[in-house]
């Protein structure tokens, strides 16, 4: 089992989450570097977060034609599974391997605060040890996070229960006040139809060490663990 | 020949930048404004020797494909041989 995290020119949170993949779950990784047009050997790809191409021109627009997400392309084709984190999450929906975009915060800040996200769908692989309606603790920090999609978009994502992670209080009620950037049904993360892409704003990976304010965030890396293993007995 | 390409936020899409400028024209004077809508605009410069027809499908390709996010935004492509 290897995890790897992918590293693009502006990537700021790609050691973080290697150190949490390999520190704290204890499992092997390696970076990918977004010339390389393959992911070697690796069974779960992360995109991690930061600002890939200074934001030019709109939030992973340029990263998206990086050689590896041809691979990456690929890999989630064939089932392999695939996160993006904050602006990992913008790539995959520039990509296209998740709908809707990420828009400017609803009040045009950057916001970097702690928030709480409710586990709505737990029959993935990146939230298997989670209970339905867990809520967890996890940083945000991003300019552009306001999820948004169009109506027919947003009716699929409910009736297949592609929702993952929605922003929501302490006691896991929904509300305007604890949706921090205006996305649509307070959604703070989503999937593909296959539910082997997962894409969100929140940082599980600045979140897993109770040294750093919150240790929810590893549940979804050990779920991720988890899943490969399985898969690894499996096969 | 140059090009010129406007991507604008789809009706449908808010728009708190255009807000946000709208209600600092109000803020400083300026009556009579109903919305404000924020785009973006680029120019491009082809090479000598790129027949029109070949321009407008170049250009076209590019709108869509990388300047213009087709899931949030629309796109017009102006040449100046159209002038």
């Amino acid at each position: 089992m290897k995890f790897g995290v992918v590293m693009f020119p502006g990537s700021n949170c790609d050691h973080d989450t290697y150190h949490v993949i390999s520190k704290v779950i204890g499992q092997p990784v390696d970076f990918i570097w977004h010339r390389q047009s393959s992911i070697g050997d690796c069974d779960a790809v992360i995109l991690p977060g930061g600002f890939s191409y200074g934001d030019y021109l709109r939030t992973g627009a340029i990263a998206r034609f990086s050689p590896v997400m041809g691979a990456v392309k690929e890999f989630a084709s064939r089932g392999g599974l695939v996160m993006g984190i904050c602006n990992g999450f913008q790539i995959l929906c520039e990509a296209g391997l998740l709908p809707g975009a990420l828009l400017r915060n609803k009040n045009l800040r950057f916001i970097c605060e702690h928030v709480n996200m409710r586990v709505e769908a737990t029959d993935t692989p990146f939230t298997n040890r989670c209970q339905r309606g867990q809520v967890l603790s996890v940083p945000i920090a991003h300019g552009d996070g306001n999820y948004f999609c169009d109506q027919e978009t947003l009716r699929e994502l409910q009736r297949e229960n592609r929702i993952v992670f929605r922003y929501s209080r302490e006691d896991g009620v929904l509300d305007d006040a604890s949706n921090p950037n205006g996305s649509l049904e307070n959604i703070a993360g989503i999937c593909n139809r296959e539910r082997n892409v997962l894409g969100l704003m929140p940082h599980p990976e600045r979140a897993s060490e109770a040294l750093l304010g919150s240790n929810d965030g590893r549940i979804i890396f050990y779920s991720l663990a988890d899943t490969l293993a399985e898969l690894a007995k499996a096969s | 020949m140059k090009a010129k390409i406007y991507v604008t936020l789809k009706p449908s899409v808010l728009d708190p930048q255009g807000k946000a400028i709208h209600h600092a024209v109000e803020t400083i004077g300026y009556s009579g404004i109903d919305d404000v809508r924020q785009g973006k605009y680029f120019e491009v410069t082809l090479a000598d020797g790129v027949s029109a027809v070949d321009a407008r499908a170049t250009i076209e390709r590019m709108a869509r494909e990388v300047l213009a996010n087709p899931v949030i935004e629309e796109y017009r492509v102006e040449l100046d041989s159209d002038s």
